[in-house]
Formats: C-alpha cells, structure tokens, sequence
C-alpha cells in the first residue's frame, strides 16, 4: 500500500494572502507578491545490484517579495501561520526600503486574475505501489548487465534512480495575479561503467517529462538501460579526442545544450541590462546564420521545461528569441519588464520559495532545417560527429562557452569512424552563431536538464536537428 | 531553536524506535540574509528563516529515509511514517545501518562567531556597497560588477540515534563576492573574487578586490592560443580544485562499487614523490574544520596519498563495514539527504617556494586564472579530463599574453603523477581546503591550430 493521493487542498485562504500582501505594500512599496509552494519528491535507488534507498521529502512554504523601485527586499518562511506570513511580510518590506506608491508600474501584468490549472498527469506516482518503482530499476539493472558478451569489455556497474514530483504553487500580486498551477515532473535515468583492457568508462542516459507514472506508458526503461550500457562499452575502444580547432556535427536531440549555452543565457534579460551579456543592444541585427531560429517555449505540453504559469503567475508562453539569424527579443521576467515598460514573456521562474525569481529558459530549441542529416556528415573530410552532448557552462560577458562530449566520433573522408574519449567542446557563442552551416530535417527533443544560474537549479528541456558548425575548438589530447 | 531544542526533538523522535528499528534523526535551523547590490543601489536583500530534519530508518538491513523543510509536529510525523514505509522496500545489506559509536573522542571545536548576530542591516548593505565602490574606483578599465553581494548566517545542528550517538553543534558564516566587468573593444572580460570567514570581521576585503580586480583587467586583450603541450602553475584555489577532484575518486564509496581508477592501488605510487595530502578536520586554522562528521562520529585526519603513495580511502560507517575496515568519520550530508563520505577538510602538504618561483621555473606553460565546464569535463570514473580555461601563457618563466577560448586536457591519473613542483606558502581556502600552489606538467593545451 503506498501513501494515498490528497486531493489538491488550497495552499493558502484568499483573504490571507490579501492580508498578507497589504502587509507587504504597508511602506509604500510599489509591488508585492506572495509565492507559496508546497512540493513533495521521491525517489528511489539501485546501484551494485541491489535497492539502496527510497527517500521522500516534503517542502512547503512561502516566500514574500516586495519592490520599491529596484530594490527588492525578500523574506521566506515555513510557517503558515497567520502570524508567521505577516512577520515575513514585515520582514520584506523592511528589506525593501520607504517607498512612495506604486513605482514604474505603468504597465501592469494583464492581470488574469483567478487563472488556475489543476494537475495534468494521468497516473499520479503517489497511488503507484513503491514496489512496482523498485521493480522497474531491477528490470534496467539486469538489462544493462546483460548486454555486451562478444565487445571485448563487460558492464561491471550499473545505478538506477528512479524519481518523481509534485509541485503545487500560487502567485499573488498588487497587480492583480492570482494564479495556480500544479506541476507533476517524474524522471528515471541509468548510468553503466564498462571495464575492459583500457580501464573504465561511463554511459549515461536519462528519459523525464512533465508528467505523472504514465511516463512508463511511452520509454521502455531495459531500452534506455541498453543504450547507456553500449555508450560504456563503445567507449572502451574509443580513443582520444583530437586536439585544435575543427568542424563539429551535432546530432538530434542532445545539442539543444549547444543553444542554450551558446545564445540562451546571453539573451536574459537581467544579464542585458548589466551588460553582462554579448548580445545587448543588438535587436534586429544578425546576430546568427540565417539557417538559425532559436525559440524557448515553456507551452510545449510534457516537456522537460513546461509550465502552465511560470514563477511570477504569467502565462507559460512561446517565444521567438532569433528568426533566419536576427535577434527578434529576450527573454523577461516582472521585474524588467516593469522597469522597461513592457509584458513579461513568461521566464520568471525559481527554485523554490526560498529563492527570488529571475529570468530562466525553459525549453530552448533551434528548428529544424533543410538539409539531409547524411549529407551534413558527407560534406566534412576531418572533423568530429557529437552524438551526444553532457552538461555546458558559458560566461556571458565573453562569450566563450564550452560543454562535454559523452559519444562522440571522428568523422574522416566525410564517415564516421573511430568513437572518442569524453572531451570538451569550447567556442565563442556569437561566432557559433554565424559559423552554423547547415541545418538538418531531423528536429528531435533532447533529454531532460536542469539549469543552474546563480545558485538556482530549475528543469529545463531542449531540442536540435542535425547542425554543423564550421569549427569549434576540440578539448583533446591527441595532436 | 538551539542546538540543545533540537537534540530535545531528535531524541523525542529516536523514542519512538521499535525494539527491531535502527534510527537516526538529523535537523537543524539557521538563519541568513543576503544582499545584492548594483550601481550604488541595492538591488535585493534577502531574509530567511530555514528548518530541516531527515530521518532514517532501519528494519533488518532494510533503509529507508525521508525529509522535510518544516519541524511541526504533523510533519515530522509524517517524515517518519515515510522514512518508515519505504525502508520496506529496499533490498537488505548486512552492512547496512547507522553508526556505533567507536570510542573516537571528538575533539571542542566552536565554529560559531558573534560577529554575524553583532552586524546591523545598514551595515551588511555597507558591505556590499564598499566591495562594488572599490573595486570600480581600482581601476579605469573597470566599466562595473555584475554583482557585488555580502551574505551570512547562523545555524543549529543536533543529530541523535538508536545507537546512542549525539551531536549538537552551531555555526556561524559570512561571505563576499564581487564580479567586475571590463571591456577591451572586442570582448567583455570577467573576473571573480571572493572570501568566506565565520564572522563579517574575518573577511579580507583587500584580498577580494585585488583578485577580483586582477583577474578581470589581466584578460584584456586575451587571445586563443595555438595547441601545444604547457606546464600548469595552479594558485592555491585552483590546486584545491585539482586535487579535490583526485580525492574525490579516493572515496570507498567509488572504489568498492568500482567506480575509482585508483581502486586497487593502495600501497603503490600513484603521485609523484612530492605530492602528499590528507583530509584533516582537526586542523583548526581550517573552515573545513569541524567536530563530528554526518552520522555524528568524531572527525579526524584521514591521510590518503603521503610521499606519492597511496595510503587508502576514506569511509562513513556503511562503506568501512561494507569493505571489513571502521569509518574514517568522513560522513558528509544535508539534514535532508542521506551520509555519504566526502572530505571535509583537503590539506596538501607545503614544498617549497613561492608562486612567483613557480612561475620563473616554468619553460612554456599557463598560469591559469580559471578552469570551467568541471562538472561536464572531468570523468571522476575514466579519469579523463578536458575543461575550459582562462589564464596567460608563461614563456622562459616569465608572464606573456592573456589567452581565453582554450582547453586543458590530461587524465587524473597522469596529472598526479605529472606534478612537478608544490609550492611552500599553504593558504586556508573559504571552501575548507588548506592548499599550495603547485605546477603540473605535460598538460595538452588546445587552441588555434599550430
């Protein structure tokens, strides 16, 4: 018997977040928002063969925001006491500082008041049996284990970790939001260590969507398990990166990681207006290859990165950040799109109560294109194919980014030959912008990820065709 | 809440244990505030209040664990029936279970300060606001920061367990950073300085505008360089860097679940000659410093690599059983996540001379200002390492050109025996580590073509 499912019980009374934020505007600030979140997770893991652990946590809590001007003062607490609220209330608006009314608020959020979304999940992982959870790891286990007899290496590790979400959330403001949404995100990814004649290696792999249990109705976890069991074993008769400066195809899916590293985070808007951002001030020029239109798009229903209402209480909502190479807009959140005057686009998003919004992706991808994927390939005498791409890191200001390769090959006399040992990629995210020289039919979601930006981690999806770029510098060691 | 409120709950919590539990109840409570500021404003500032507790629970080698951010009664209730059912779920170890006590006496170690609780509002802004004041006003070709914060707070820890053991502990810390901006007509540079202490007092505020200043305005006019293969001069952040990613590897938890390249080599030279390092926690000049490890055994020095051999692993209390040998005390966690075994405390052992002798001795290198994408370009499994880094070319042991767009790649396994020089001046880092600078050599350095 598992815990039973609750029925979705009102975070917090209407009259009390009123109360609560009349507390807030009380120093003449003006804006301010109560953000409550109640969110519980489990998990569950194997690894050397056996169930480790099953662990479950339970967060609830409010955060308090209030802005004077640009200052934001910010209070949380996980007391729901009325007392509790009206303290942390009087805590952010301390913090903020006398203001003198409503500030820079002439373009108020279009205020959907009472806008609400009840779960969307189909299965919620909290009526499935814990066992039916442990018996999927089993069943990726064994499958991992029992592949590669005839590659020359065996899998000799394989963890498991299965793990689920509910997030329930409700955004009040000064400007009239009052928004729900209930969140549901369940995940489950398997990660090999082959052994053979050359040492270790490691497979990875990872399937997870905004959804409940009925993820396991769509990806077929001894599937996944295979594939991250022969990206280990492939890998033991890989052989080093090259080193220097080369063309680099990307393959479907995985690459969206090359976008959002690349351009994603230099189009936030709160990294524009430090001018800590490459792209600032450059809406409608060319800032990429015209084969390139990059959209994050927070609508795409399941994905990795969807919402109803974003952190803030906006609606989710599909944006064109590049279209055939120009730089259409940024991204926003409600705080700079009050001090610039225009709607927010829906990107204010947190980690938790305990954090203050700032501006974040959602899924970020670039669409498809024309070009045969074979043709992509044919085209490079010597140069390196990505098949899939681990995690990035880019700095804003500069430009320069780079990210992991986890299956990669050498791509000679426009063939895939020989797999390469993991390596990174480093590039300067305008020049691979212009240097992207074809763009592949094969459009495919990647897997999920989460993205971190000053502490906060929040899920976030991606998706890319086929692309070549003219070069990027390979992170190898053989010359 | 104290850290005597909170051992009164855990122990209220560990009472309720049936004959046939094992039990280990962790929680805490801190405070912290934060500010932000930019352009002479503040732009946030941030008070919170946080509470924490984690149970674990033990049936016949059967774990279970479960958490919340609250202590009310109706939840740590329900964090215990969960912690509960789902150890019916996991399949039974021998080894399983929380610690024993082991006769380890824990030595007195205060990490709490009144300096934070002694700092008004108005003077926590004035922090951050001098940090960005002075490093702007330091240098012309400083346009502004990013951001320039001052955060801190207070905490109280307790843990107890069916075993007996106890642990109740407070802590106090406060912190700076700041991220200057400059540009040089081409590209914007960035650089980064920091500083962390127990109390606002202990900060070195020269120390973090110099570095964050330097770092920032010695990448003007940074260049991608050609391929070639350099020699490392890593400053004392970086070398905690470095060899906490290589003493990451050496965690019994990795070497018995095969996932260590150094599984199997206690005994043998893995390192060169120089290179000696150890975890120690007893060192009290260290923030890593601390009396009682995550499942509440007493801390202690654990060496791992003396002389260049390897002298073996360190353990938490499921892993020592698991490979026939005790904990080593190194249970690192977060009251809501389980133990696992980490190193408080990295300390590398001093040689000889300063950074600048360093440098002198090196024939073609990279003194190397960042390394980036760690976590997607170190394998800790393979060994393979291949990051991103920022830095200036060293040429007949002298500083040339700032270079950027650039990779360093080499395995864990030769760079430890590839160490050529440790450095004597041992500096004790904000993130616990007490480390030299050293130099590494036979890295490959990839670029422009050559």
């Amino acid at each position: 018997m598992s815990e039973s499912s609750e029925s979705s019980p009102t975070l917090l009374e209407q009259p009390l977040v009123e109360r609560v934020l009349e507390q807030a505007l009380g120093r003449g600030a003006g804006f301010a928002e109560v953000f409550a979140e109640d969110t519980r997770r489990s998990s569950a893991v194997l690894d050397d063969g056996r169930i480790e652990t099953l662990s479950s946590d339970h967060d609830r809590g409010v955060g308090i925001r209030v802005v004077n001007g640009e200052s934001t003062g910010f209070a949380h607490t996980s007391n729901l006491t009325e007392g509790g609220l009206l303290a942390a209330a009087r805590s952010a608006a301390d913090a903020a500082g006398s203001g003198s009314g409503p500030a820079r608020s002439d373009t108020q959020s279009d205020g959907r008041a009472g806008s609400g979304r009840e779960s969307t999940m189909t299965i919620d992982p909290a009526d499935i049996d814990k066992a039916v959870k442990v018996r999927l790891l089993q069943q990726a286990d064994e499958a991992a284990r029992a592949t590669g007899p005839g590659t020359g290496g065996a899998v000799t590790q394989v963890s498991a970790t299965y793990g689920d979400a509910r997030r329930r959330i409700l955004v009040a403001n000064s400007d009239g939001v009052y928004a729900t949404d209930d969140q549901a995100r369940t995940r489950f990814s398997v990660s090999c260590v082959a052994s053979g004649d050359t040492g270790l290696q490691t497979g990875y792999e990872t399937i997870g969507l905004s959804v409940g249990f009925e993820l396991f109705d769509r990806y077929d976890v001894e599937e996944l398990a295979r594939k991250a069991a022969n990206r280990a074993l492939l890998k033991l008769e890989a052989r080093p990166a090259p080193a220097g400066t080369l063309p680099v195809v990307i393959g479907p899916g995985s690459g969206g990681v090359l976008f959002h590293e690349a351009c994603g985070h230099g189009l936030e808007a709160d990294l524009v207006r430090k001018g800590a951002s490459v792209f600032a001030d450059r809406v409608g020029e060319q800032v990429a290859s015209p084969l390139v239109s990059i959209i994050d798009d927070g609508t795409m229903n399941e994905q990795w990165g969807h919402f109803a209402i974003d952190d803030e209480g906006q609606p989710a909502a599909s944006n064109v950040l590049i279209q055939d190479g120009v730089l259409v807009d940024y991204m926003w959140d409600g705080l700079r799109a009050r001090a610039e005057g225009r709607p927010s686009s829906g990107n204010g998003r947190r980690q938790s109560y305990r954090h203050l919004p700032m501006v974040r992706m959602t899924n970020t991808y670039l669409a498809g294109g024309d070009s045969d994927p074979d043709d992509i390939i044919a085209d490079v005498d010597n140069g390196v194919y990505v098949a899939k791409l681990g995690g990035g890191q880019v700095n804003t200001a500069s430009g320069d980014f780079v990210f992991g390769m986890v299956e990669a090959y050498l791509i000679e006399g426009g063939k895939l030959t020989a797999p390469l040992r993991d390596g990174q990629l480093i590039g300067n995210g305008p020049k691979a912008l212009v240097d992207i020289e074809a763009v592949g039919n094969d459009f495919a979601l990647g897997s999920p990820g989460t993205c971190g930006k000053d502490g906060q981690g929040v899920p976030v999806g991606f998706g890319v065709p086929t692309l070549r770029v003219k070069e990027l510098t390979v992170g190898g060691t053989a010359s | 809440m104290t850290p005597d409120d909170l051992l009164e709950l855990a122990r209220s919590i560990t009472s309720q244990a049936n004959d046939n539990e094992q039990m280990e109840v962790a929680c805490s409570h801190g405070r912290s505030t934060s500010v932000k500021v930019y352009q002479g404003e503040v732009e946030s500032f941030t008070s919170a209040e946080s509470l924490g507790i984690g149970i674990r629970v033990l049936v016949d080698g059967r774990e279970g664990f479960a958490s919340a951010g609250n202590l009310s009664p109706d939840v740590v209730e329900r964090v215990l029936a969960d912690a509960r059912d789902n150890a019916r779920f996991a399949e039974p170890d021998e080894h399983a279970g929380i610690a024993e006590p082991d006769g380890v006496e824990a030595q007195e170690v205060d990490l709490w300060r009144h300096g934070v609780d002694a700092m008004s509002s108005e003077d926590k802004i004035a922090t951050a606001l001098e940090l960005e004041r002075r490093v702007v006003a330091a240098d012309d070709r400083i346009r502004g920061v990013r951001t320039a914060t001052y955060g801190d707070g207070t905490g109280a820890f307790a843990l107890a367990s069916t075993a007996g053991i106890e642990a109740a502990t407070r802590s106090s810390s406060a912190q700076v950073a700041v991220q200057p901006l400059a540009d040089d007509g081409e590209r914007t540079r960035t650089g980064f300085g920091w500083d962390g202490a127990r109390q606002p007092q202990d900060l070195d505020m020269d120390y973090v505008v110099d570095r964050a200043v330097s770092r920032t305005v010695d990448l003007i006019g940074a260049v991608k360089p050609q391929s070639s293969t350099v020699s490392l001069v890593l400053d004392p952040n970086l070398t905690a860097t470095a060899i906490g990613l290589i003493a990451g590897t050496l965690s019994g938890e990795r070497v018995l679940k095969q996932r260590s390249p150094f599984a199997e080599r206690v005994g043998e030279r893995i390192a060169a000659d120089a290179v000696t390092f150890l975890d120690d926690p007893t060192d009290l000049e260290s923030l890593g410093s601390d009396s009682h490890d995550g499942e509440g055994l007493a801390c202690r020095p654990v060496p791992l690599v003396t002389d260049g051999v390897l002298q073996g692993f360190f353990y938490d209390s499921y892993n020592g059983r698991k490979a026939d040998k005790a904990s080593t005390g190194s249970a690192m966690r977060g009251v809501r996540g389980l133990p696992g075994p980490g190193v408080h405390a990295l300390h590398v052992a001093p040689g000889e001379g300063t950074m600048e002798e360093l440098i002198a001795g090196v024939d073609h290198g990279v003194y190397v200002f960042s390394l980036d994408g760690l976590h997607s370009g170190v394998n800790a499994v393979s060994g393979d390492f291949s990051v991103g880094a920022t830095g200036r070319m060293i040429r007949n042991g002298q500083l040339a050109e700032p270079i950027n767009e650039c990779t360093l790649a080499s395995t864990l396994q030769r760079m430890l025996l590839d160490i050529t020089r440790v450095g004597g001046e041992v500096t004790h880092l904000p993130n616990g580590a007490s480390t030299p600078p050293l130099v590494i050599g036979e890295v490959a350095l990839s670029g422009a073509n050559a």
